[in-house]
């Protein structure tokens, strides 16, 4: 499938595609229904934000993607074969909540860890941890080990390491979530920059209104029990986005109607 | 350092000054039934000063312990089948054979009962289960069938070190290769690592402060398991051996060195396990 995009107006191709997507988990309770015959497709080059009250299925439904979860019921592809083909070909980089580097090596050694583990030549890895540590701002950093680095370098060398190995989709699952505003305002400004040179398929989970709409191309709205969407909002923001583009009325229109979207989604709930 | 200084010199004076009364009023009565013997009455100076300096007290004054240490130990060859060192090093290359052989066992049984969901279901029980078995009954079982088919000396010896020091490790070393978080597997599951890779990479440098803390345990229950090795077989040499000979002649003193040694070589046996585990650990950035 594909459709033009309109501000660049090259054709696109769908990168995900879920169809009917279902998966229930069976728990001493009773089956629960994390995702619902969810219908999306993304294309390459987007920005995907999912938002959403916890257990509406959005970390779910990435892992879905990522081939952590098998999904029940329905078919989902991504770079058009199944999740777990597009994993063993490494076609997407995980980041997930905590940082999770290694304490026992440097960051360097952190960063090249997958790169080690897919077998890349030893100049080679070299030479692409020195550019993804350059990409998210931690060059000179990689003889420190972590304990010496801040929550927020962290995570960017966290980041760091999933673009290591080249691959075209990042998925994301709230990975500033636990981190302060002003440390979250500054890694979502380079977060966009990274995304704008790279042009990387990116689907990212969060909590935050003002992060999903400050990033995206496009807000996908779920809602809890079952998890499914609700709403899925295009932005009209343009490509270039100043942190100060927050206080714009157009800004706060798609903020408002995301807001709507987790509302009445959440209508018939207490 | 300075500052645990004190607090240590406390205790070990208190443990003194419990020492030399213990033995006054343990050694007492074989003092007095001398002096009756004899038809002498005793000061309470010349009762204490024999209660610390019998040949066969019922508990020997620690520098009684002290004379015969230096006596068994600086003043004799090493060679000599009455130096403690020579019987200390028979004890200690028992141990640590036995404490290799458990490190070993243990490690391979852990990585067994993490990756083999058979093992994970079916070892733990018996593993546990053999350290119920009190190892006094079970040891001469050990050196009579080793013996049996021809295998005598140190390896029956260390088999049951081996026997007592492999549970710590195989308890450390599950928890600790199962220490990474889901998070962290996941990971790896995203970069299509093999099992091999996972163990490597990630499970066994998460498991080391584990392996280190379980070997200690299994020094100090290899030391046991070497000395109760050498009581049933009338072994000639060894602490063992001599904890042995001491208690048929009633050579109090003698068992009193043998013990204090035992416990010297565990303490430095454990600390040198401690300062390898320091800069292991600093090294990889753990500590």
């Amino acid at each position: 499938m594909s459709r033009d995009r309109g501000d660049t107006g090259v054709t696109t191709e769908t990168v995900i595609s879920a169809k009917g997507l279902n998966l229930t988990f069976q728990t001493n309770d009773g089956p629960v229904h994390a995702l619902r015959d969810v219908d999306l497709d993304i294309n390459k080059g987007d920005f995907v934000s999912f938002i959403g009250p916890s257990g509406c299925g959005k970390t779910t439904f990435l892992r879905c993607m990522a081939d952590l979860e098998t999904p029940t019921g329905g078919s989902i592809t991504v770079n058009g074969v199944s999740p777990e083909e597009a994993r063993k070909s490494r076609a997407y980089g995980y980041v997930f909540q905590a940082a999770g580097l290694y304490p026992w090596r440097t960051i360097g050694r952190n960063v090249s860890l997958p790169l080690e583990i897919m077998g890349y030549p030893k100049s080679d890895i070299a030479d692409r941890v020195q550019r993804v540590l350059e990409l998210v701002d931690l060059a000179g950093f990689e003889k420190k080990f972590p304990w010496q680095l801040s929550g927020g370098m962290q995570q960017r060398a966290s980041i760091a390491r999933a673009l290591a190995f080249d691959a075209d989709i990042l998925l994301m699952d709230e990975p500033f979530g636990a981190l302060d505003e002003i440390v979250r305002d500054h890694l979502n400004e380079q977060l966009l920059k990274l995304w704008d040179r790279t042009d990387k398929t990116i689907a990212f989970v969060t909590h935050s209104i003002p992060e999903a709409v400050y990033l995206s191309t496009r807000i996908v709205v779920m809602s809890p029990r079952p998890g499914r969407i609700t709403d899925v909002i295009e932005s009209t923001l343009p490509r270039e986005r100043p942190l100060d583009i927050r206080d714009t009325p157009e800004f706060l229109e798609i903020a408002h109607r995301v807001r709507e979207g987790l509302r009445a989604g959440h209508a018939y709930d207490d | 350092m300075t500052r645990s200084i004190l607090p240590i010199l406390t205790v070990v004076a208190a443990i003194f000054v419990l020492w030399y009364g213990a033995a006054v009023w343990l050694n007492a009565a074989w003092a007095h039934d001398k002096a009756g013997r004899a038809g002498v009455e005793l000061s309470f100076g010349e009762l204490v000063a024999d209660t610390w300096s019998q040949d066969k007290p019922k508990l020997p004054a620690p520098h009684q312990v002290a004379v015969e240490l230096w006596d068994t130990t600086v003043e004799k060859k090493i060679t000599s089948k009455r130096s403690l060192i020579y019987h200390s090093w028979v004890t200690l290359s028992a141990t640590l054979l036995g404490f290799a052989l458990g490190t070993v066992l243990g490690v391979g049984l852990a990585i067994g009962i993490v990756y083999n969901r058979v093992m994970d279901m079916s070892v733990m029980p018996w593993v546990i289960a053999s350290q119920t078995i009190p190892i006094l009954a079970i040891a001469p079982m050990i050196i009579v069938v080793l013996n049996a088919v021809g295998i005598s000396g140190l390896l029956p010896k260390a088999i049951i070190s081996m026997y007592l020091s492999f549970f710590p490790v195989v308890v450390g070393m599950v928890k600790g290769l199962r220490s990474p978080g889901v998070m962290q597997l996941d990971q790896m599951k995203t970069w299509n690592a093999s099992a091999s890779q996972t163990f490597w990479k990630l499970r066994l440098p998460s498991s080391m402060p584990y392996l280190f803390t379980s070997m200690k345990v299994a020094m100090a229950a290899s030391l046991v398991g070497a000395i109760v090795g050498e009581l049933p077989t009338g072994a000639v040499a060894g602490l063992g051996a001599r904890l042995l000979a001491g208690s048929y002649y009633g050579q109090t003193i003698q068992i009193w060195s043998a013990l204090l040694m035992a416990a010297a070589l565990a303490a430095v046996m454990v600390a040198l396990i401690g300062a390898i585990q320091r800069v292991t650990l600093k090294r990889m950035g753990m500590a």
